[in-house]
């Protein structure tokens, strides 16, 4: 994607993303602590369902199946020196599926380790999410999307790896702590991100899991006073209740819809879910986005 | 002795440094290893975890304290076993089976050594015979963690596999995990957080 697209794309009205992905290949047969990157290679055609499925609702941006596809996470499944065949499979499955239906963005998700507690650095950090990155493109991403992320050294290490491509870069950080539950668990508000990621050279800042849409809203408006780039926001369809050891959603994709289109009138560009969301999540979105017309 | 002030607002504001220097004068004044522990550093950080879980502080506070509590302890410890003192209570921690997550669970494991527990850390992706090693280990509790949905029913299997035995109790907790489903799986205590889980497992020794 070049910026002149990117550019179209941000001020072309609001922009529907995709929902969970983790979820939908558990329906499809993905066992418990199975890495799930480990089927873009074992089962590409599972894979390649949900993102068609998340085109086919409407979604006019999906991601990949690459979430905890750097070397450093993938380590802990024994898969750590198949990183790039991994990223870049996901990739070209996404892409596959999205055809010129919709734009593909790379996920990257964090390692679950802290450069804090001297468990990793972040010269390792960096090194492991440029390899994504690079795979990612290499595989046909238009864009990378920075997810979950807690620490703003680590996030600001993967937003540099992933702008050295020369793609677009969204960087989404995770807020669910402090008593009005806008900081991250490190305590990172929205103003803090929005200075040290669009720093980092990040083309748009964005909240992703963590709590339901009601939440995002704060953060949103946070965001929108602290910076002027384009905002990515990607909340939880609530917390979900155990029933014979399944975790139950509660929330209807209609009422999810409802509580997340104000998050387009709060200032963002790009709409859609997370945790517990689903394609009939993003057809309930697609209907009340500004704008739609029923096509 | 009662609380030296300084040195808890040391452990607070995490001075390494200072923690150890006010920790070896207490000890060069005479004063008994278990007090400071007690009376100053275990206090330090239970405050630390009470402003946690009122997010007033976030994990970067609560680590910098532990780091600094650390400190004092490298001082005590050898002092404390020299002396025959035994800690509080035997404890294990994992993270289950097809869990790779280890953030939580470390967080947990660092505020249970700030509380003065023996705390033996077991890891991710830890099966049920892990668990019972570390019961033959001596754990008087194992504390479960499960960040997914899909791993906390791993909790339930291991609890199952010690029913009947009473040599053993169990806390649990994770983010998708709740009271609720504590109780039903048979655990004896479910943690909120990092802090209440000192709480969970002070209460399973009641």
């Amino acid at each position: 994607m070049t910026s002149r697209e990117w550019n179209e794309l941000c001020s072309g009205g609001p922009v529907l993303l995709d929902g969970a992905w983790g979820t939908q290949l558990q329906e499809r047969g993905l066992a418990v602590g199975e890495a799930p990157e480990a089927w873009n290679v074992t089962h590409p055609e599972k894979v390649q369902e949900v993102a068609a499925a998340y085109v086919e609702a409407g979604s006019q941006i999906v991601l990949t199946n690459s979430f905890g596809g750097n070397r450093i996470t993938l380590g802990g499944h024994g898969l750590g020196d198949r990183a790039r065949e991994i990223n870049e499979s996901a990739a070209r499955l996404s892409r596959e599926a999205a055809g010129t239906k919709a734009w593909v963005f790379g996920s990257i998700g964090p390692s679950g380790k802290m450069i804090m507690t001297g468990e990793v650095t972040e010269e390792q950090l960096r090194a492991a999410f440029e390899q994504q990155a690079q795979a990612l493109q290499a595989g046909g991403v238009d864009g990378l999307v920075i997810e979950t992320m807690a620490a703003l050294d680590e996030a600001c290490a993967a937003v540099r790896a992933a702008v050295s491509t020369g793609l677009p870069v969204v960087a989404c950080m995770v807020y669910d702590s402090g008593p009005d539950a806008d900081r991250t668990m490190m305590g990172v508000s929205p103003a803090e991100a929005a200075e040290a990621l669009g720093e980092a050279g990040a083309w748009a800042l964005g909240a992703n899991c963590g709590q339901a849409p009601a939440g995002f809203v704060s953060v949103c408006k946070q965001y929108r006073e602290a910076s002027d780039l384009p905002l990515w926001m990607k909340p939880n369809a609530g917390a979900p209740e155990m029933v014979n050891e399944t975790p139950v959603y509660r929330v209807a994709p209609e009422e999810f819809a409802r509580a997340a289109a104000p998050l387009w009138e709060a200032g963002a560009t790009f709409v859609g879910g997370c945790c517990g969301t689903g394609p009939a999540f993003i057809a309930s979105l697609r209907e009340v986005k500004p704008g739609y017309t029923g096509r | 002795m009662a609380r030296n002030q300084e040195l808890f607002e040391a452990v607070q504001n995490g001075d390494r440094k200072l923690v150890g220097d006010l920790v070896q004068q207490e000890i060069d004044r005479g004063t008994d290893p278990a007090n400071v522990l007690d009376e100053s550093l275990i206090p330090a950080m239970g405050d630390i975890g009470q402003k946690f879980s009122r997010g007033e502080i976030y994990v970067p506070g609560m680590l910098v304290a532990a780091r600094a509590m650390q400190a004092g302890l490298d001082t005590i410890e050898p002092l404390l076993a020299q002396a025959g003192h035994k800690p509080r209570a035997k404890i294990a921690i994992g993270t289950v089976k097809g869990d790779l997550h280890d953030i939580g669970k470390n967080l947990v494991a660092i505020m249970l050594k700030g509380a003065g527990f023996q705390v033996e850390d077991l890891g991710v992706d830890c099966s049920v015979e892990r668990f019972e090693e570390a019961v033959a280990g001596g754990a008087e509790i194992l504390c479960l963690s499960a960040l997914l949905t899909t791993t906390m029913s791993y909790m339930r299997d291991v609890i199952s596999h010690f029913q009947g035995r009473n040599d053993v109790r169990f806390v649990v907790g994770g983010a998708p995990v709740t009271p609720r489903y504590a109780q039903e799986i048979g655990a004896h205590a479910y943690g909120e957080d990092a802090n209440d889980a000192v709480r969970a497992v002070e209460e399973c020794l009641q």
